[in-house]
């Protein structure tokens, strides 16, 4: 066991401070510390893409980072996207309409993957959808639905801006 | 999945960090984005028993052209590295090749020093040092010291840096002038470690023969592999497609050495080499030609 550090990570524009010995992992950190358990984790090395969050607003591994990386810094979860349960992000929403999911487990690491995408790519065309969502890996959907609901989410992205 | 206990540094200078280097060489790794340190860590196949954190040091993060080449600090991130305008300009090997590098996510944290450094023989950064003849600067407590790429790589996972030393800046020359450029991997997923990759550059001279070439190879040995001999085929020739053919001959059976994995056979490794190195080849040829 060796020393704990403080950290103070805003996570979902809430600050919270815990103690943490420095191999924890933010993954670990984000589930097991604060609760926030819709950050999934499937592989732990980088792999699978489940468990990416927005860190400073860019889409990364936190199962790849240590907690106390993220000190002072600002992460944004899937439990940050949606401002309450009747108003989904307009992703979530389609990704609900177009049936982008299946089991859902791996749901949240590419809606924290798409987020920062749209944004700096607001029209996207297939190719850059899927080479976007190339580090997320889905069992289920094959990926055409996936492909689908960022195309609708793009439509409805614009139409609200 | 948990790592192994470590204690923890996280410098916000150089200077610190070079201390703490000189203190703890033998113990400690240095954590640059993590994205090769941290899932080695996550299985445990790596155990240092000390980290010292590099991402505070903001003074090792930039891009900036200096007279004819461009000065890239160690701690960049990959995604910087793919969107930067000087890089996309004065090197654009470089600039084409960066989405190859891993995915999206992992580009964002993954720097062009820790890349370098960790020398897997399947990754984009060292292949393209290599072609690019860039030198590196590195750094204890000391001095400092340039290393040329060809002289850095000295087998699987290992570099010519002393247990003290780190790499603290990259040094890209420009383009020269009717440089033609081609970057050409084949993955079994974009994103994925490629089977076979290749970086070519080809120059000509004003009467629009061969000046010189390049010829560099990811997942072809212990390291990259640059063909020498190959390009060397190409010099002060007019270009064709039946000499593109002989130089991918030669790298494929004589210069590179796969051990071949799960996913390709050594045989199809060189095979993939030689069509890559032919297809690499005319592109690079062409836009010589262009530009």
């Amino acid at each position: 066991m060796t020393q704990s550090v403080t950290v103070t990570i805003k996570v979902n524009e809430t600050e919270y401070s815990r103690e943490v010995e420095p191999r924890m992992l933010l993954s670990d950190f984000l589930r097991h510390e604060l609760g926030l358990t819709g950050t999934h984790v499937g592989c732990e090395h980088g792999v699978c893409g489940a468990c990416t969050i927005m860190f400073d607003g860019e889409s990364a591994r936190s199962c790849l980072m240590f907690a106390v990386q993220a000190d002072a810094h600002n992460i944004t979860t899937v439990e940050g996207l949606a401002s309450d349960q009747e108003n989904l992000h307009p992703l979530q929403q389609s990704f609900w309409e177009a049936h982008g999911l299946q089991c859902g487990y791996c749901t949240p690491g590419i809606l924290m993957t798409l987020v920062p995408f749209l944004k700096q790519n607001p029209n996207p065309t297939e190719e850059e959808i899927r080479h976007a969502i190339s580090g997320n890996l889905c069992r289920c959907t094959g990926y055409q639905h996936i492909v689908d609901a960022v195309k609708l989410a793009a439509e409805k992205m614009q139409v609200v801006e | 999945m948990k790592p192994a206990p470590f204690e923890y540094h996280v410098p916000d200078s150089i200077e610190q960090a070079l201390a703490l280097m000189h203190e703890h060489a033998d113990d400690a790794k240095i954590l640059a984005g993590g994205q090769s340190l941290v899932p080695a860590m996550n299985f445990r196949i790596m155990q240092p028993s000390m980290l010292i954190d590099l991402n505070r040091i903001a003074e090792l993060s930039y891009i900036r052209e200096d007279g004819n080449v461009i000065r890239v600090g160690a701690m960049a991130r990959e995604r910087h590295v793919e969107f930067d305008p000087s890089i996309a300009k004065r090197t654009p090997l470089l600039h084409e090749a960066a989405p190859n590098i891993a995915h999206p996510q992992i580009r964002n944290r993954g720097t062009i020093g820790g890349s370098i450094v960790n020398a897997d023989p399947a990754a984009e950064l060292p292949v393209l040092m290599l072609a690019l003849s860039a030198r590196l600067k590195a750094k204890n407590k000391s001095g400092e010291r340039w290393i040329d790429a060809k002289d850095f790589f000295a087998g699987m996972f290992t570099v010519a840096l002393e247990p003290d030393e780190i790499l603290v800046e990259i040094e890209l020359p420009f383009a020269e002038p009717r440089t033609g450029w081609s970057f050409m991997e084949v993955a079994p997923r974009s994103g994925d470690y490629a089977m076979m990759g290749i970086a070519a550059l080809v120059t000509l001279d004003k009467s629009g023969k061969c000046k010189s070439a390049k010829l560099v190879y990811l997942n072809a040995g212990d390291g990259p592999v640059d063909a020498v001999a190959a390009a060397k085929m190409l010099e002060g020739e007019k270009l064709n497609d039946k000499l593109f053919e002989s130089a991918a001959v030669h790298a494929s059976e004589k210069e590179i050495t796969p051990f071949g994995n799960i996913h390709a056979s050594a045989d199809f490794q060189r095979h993939l080499a030689k069509m890559l190195t032919q297809r690499a080849l005319k592109q690079a040829t062409q836009r010589a030609g262009e530009v």
